[in-house]
């Protein structure tokens, strides 16, 4: 604790560093999942594709695409930020897609029968509930890119990663504890931040039985079910 | 030169084939540890699993577990066992299994939660006795989930057993941790390439027994329950 305290300037770097380089592929990877999953709504025969070449996405270790990028971005934020992004939004795309599924039809057609157009019928009606599952996938993606900033650190860009390397090259598990610690508050804290959201954007669902919410934990912890059966 | 000439002629280089240090040894120990890991986490999370789907209770636990498990870093976990138990062989093996067992338990759970109670109801109505049901109805349903489950935990591990040549493992992380500490980089890109790729040759072969175990009717059940 007080080795943590006396060093706490340096902590508070790291854990700077290790936000921006987590959440820059998060806002990425959501700036892209979300009009790529209208479009394969939209266009059914985009779907088979872009579902296998995300769930090849998600299979490819990180460290792997850190070491690739090298080559052509030096060693850079972008070195990590890049590869975490492909991972996002292999996370969120199939999210996107079963969200505006699990419109139901009735809805759909109420909607036309007052007379939204597309556009307006995807902004204001089909978006807006396909909220709880998006965020599912966002938690989801956040945690995830939260924990593996942390492997960029065997290029030398991980964020908290750096307190685990030093912390085995001292031998001084303190400073191992201190990032572990640092870095499960970070996500945990960037997973309550996402709750109030859907809590805020989603006022409907408020005061509703909570039987739906855990289905759509478990839907986003496979990532697709689609991909599942 | 490009990434691809880079991997392409370390690949190709005839060294890279034998020895204790050459590919095909590498790949071995990779696969050793991937496999050591997955069967110890399979025992323990897959029959838990299933049994508290089959109870249908404890999903609170479960998924405070998947969400803690998805927060632990690797490396981190990795480099405090390891500092911890002074660098003892087996210290890659806790944080392995331990990265395994959340994604097994969680489907394994929701696989055998989500099947139809109807199905459950006429089972029990024929006269089948729960260990029955358990075995001829709830588990070929949930088959599935219970492959992604795998398949997930397998990834998952492959890509952490890499990460692991940081704390002296062997298996083909070994070469990206070498070449990074002696900069040479065609050793680095070569690492990475294999890691990739097998990575990928993983995930076939999850899907590919997927085509051959799970019942045709199965295959492509809609999310419509």
């Amino acid at each position: 604790m007080s080795w943590a305290w006396a060093n706490r300037a340096m902590l508070a770097h790291y854990l700077g560093q290790h936000l921006y380089l987590s959440l820059m592929p998060i806002l990425f990877g959501t700036v892209i999942a979300v009009p790529l999953g209208i479009a394969c709504v939209r266009w059914r025969w985009a779907w088979p594709p872009v579902l296998s070449l995300t769930s090849i996405f998600y299979a490819l270790p990180s460290l792997a695409l850190f070491l690739v990028l090298i080559d052509y971005t030096g060693l850079t934020d972008w070195t990590v930020i890049i590869p975490l992004t492909l991972f996002s939004m292999s996370v969120l795309v199939p999210n996107v897609v079963d969200g505006l599924r699990s419109v139901p039809d009735p809805v759909r057609q109420a909607a036309a029968a007052m007379g939204f157009g597309m556009l307006r019928r995807l902004i204001q009606v089909e978006l807006p509930l396909a909220i709880p599952v998006v965020i599912a996938g966002l938690r989801v993606a956040t945690v995830a890119s939260i924990s593996l900033v942390s492997v960029g650190q065997l290029i030398g860009i991980g964020g908290l990663g750096y307190l685990f390397t030093d912390g085995e090259q001292r031998d001084f598990p303190t400073e191992i504890y201190a990032g572990l610690v640092l870095l499960v508050a970070l996500a945990l804290a960037a997973d309550a931040v996402l709750l109030v959201a859907r809590r805020l954007l989603t006022p409907w669902e408020r005061g509703r039985v909570r039987r739906g919410t855990r289905r759509v934990l478990a839907v986003a912890w496979l990532g697709s079910r689609t991909d599942a059966t | 030169m490009s990434y691809f000439q880079i991997v392409w002629q370390w690949l190709t280089a005839a060294q890279q084939w034998h020895g204790s240090n050459g590919i095909p040894d590498r790949l071995v120990q990779h696969l050793e540890y991937t496999g050591i890991a997955l069967a110890i986490a399979t025992v323990i999370a897959l029959p838990l699993g299933v049994a508290m789907g089959h109870a249908r209770r404890g999903g609170f636990a479960i998924v405070s577990v998947a969400n803690f498990g998805r927060a632990l870093p690797t490396l981190g976990l990795l480099v405090l066992v390891y500092v911890l138990t002074s660098g003892s062989p087996a210290s890659w093996l806790v944080p392995l299994a331990a990265l395994a067992i959340p994604p097994i338990l969680v489907n394994a759970y929701e696989g055998v939660l989500g099947v139809d109670p109807e199905l459950t109801d006429a089972a029990r109505g024929m006269g089948m006795s729960e260990w029955q049901i358990l075995r001829k109805v709830e588990v070929p349903v949930a088959l599935p989930l219970l492959l992604l489950g795998l398949r997930i935990a397998a990834i998952q591990v492959v890509a952490t057993a890499t990460i692991a040549a940081y704390i002296g493992l062997g298996g083909l992380g070994r070469y990206i941790i070498d070449g990074l500490a002696s900069n040479e980089y065609n050793v680095v890109a070569g690492g990475a390439a294999l890691v990739v790729l097998l990575a990928l040759a993983v995930q076939a072969a999850f899907m590919l027994l997927r085509q051959l175990i799970v019942p045709q009717g199965l295959r492509h059940q809609t999310r419509s329950s």
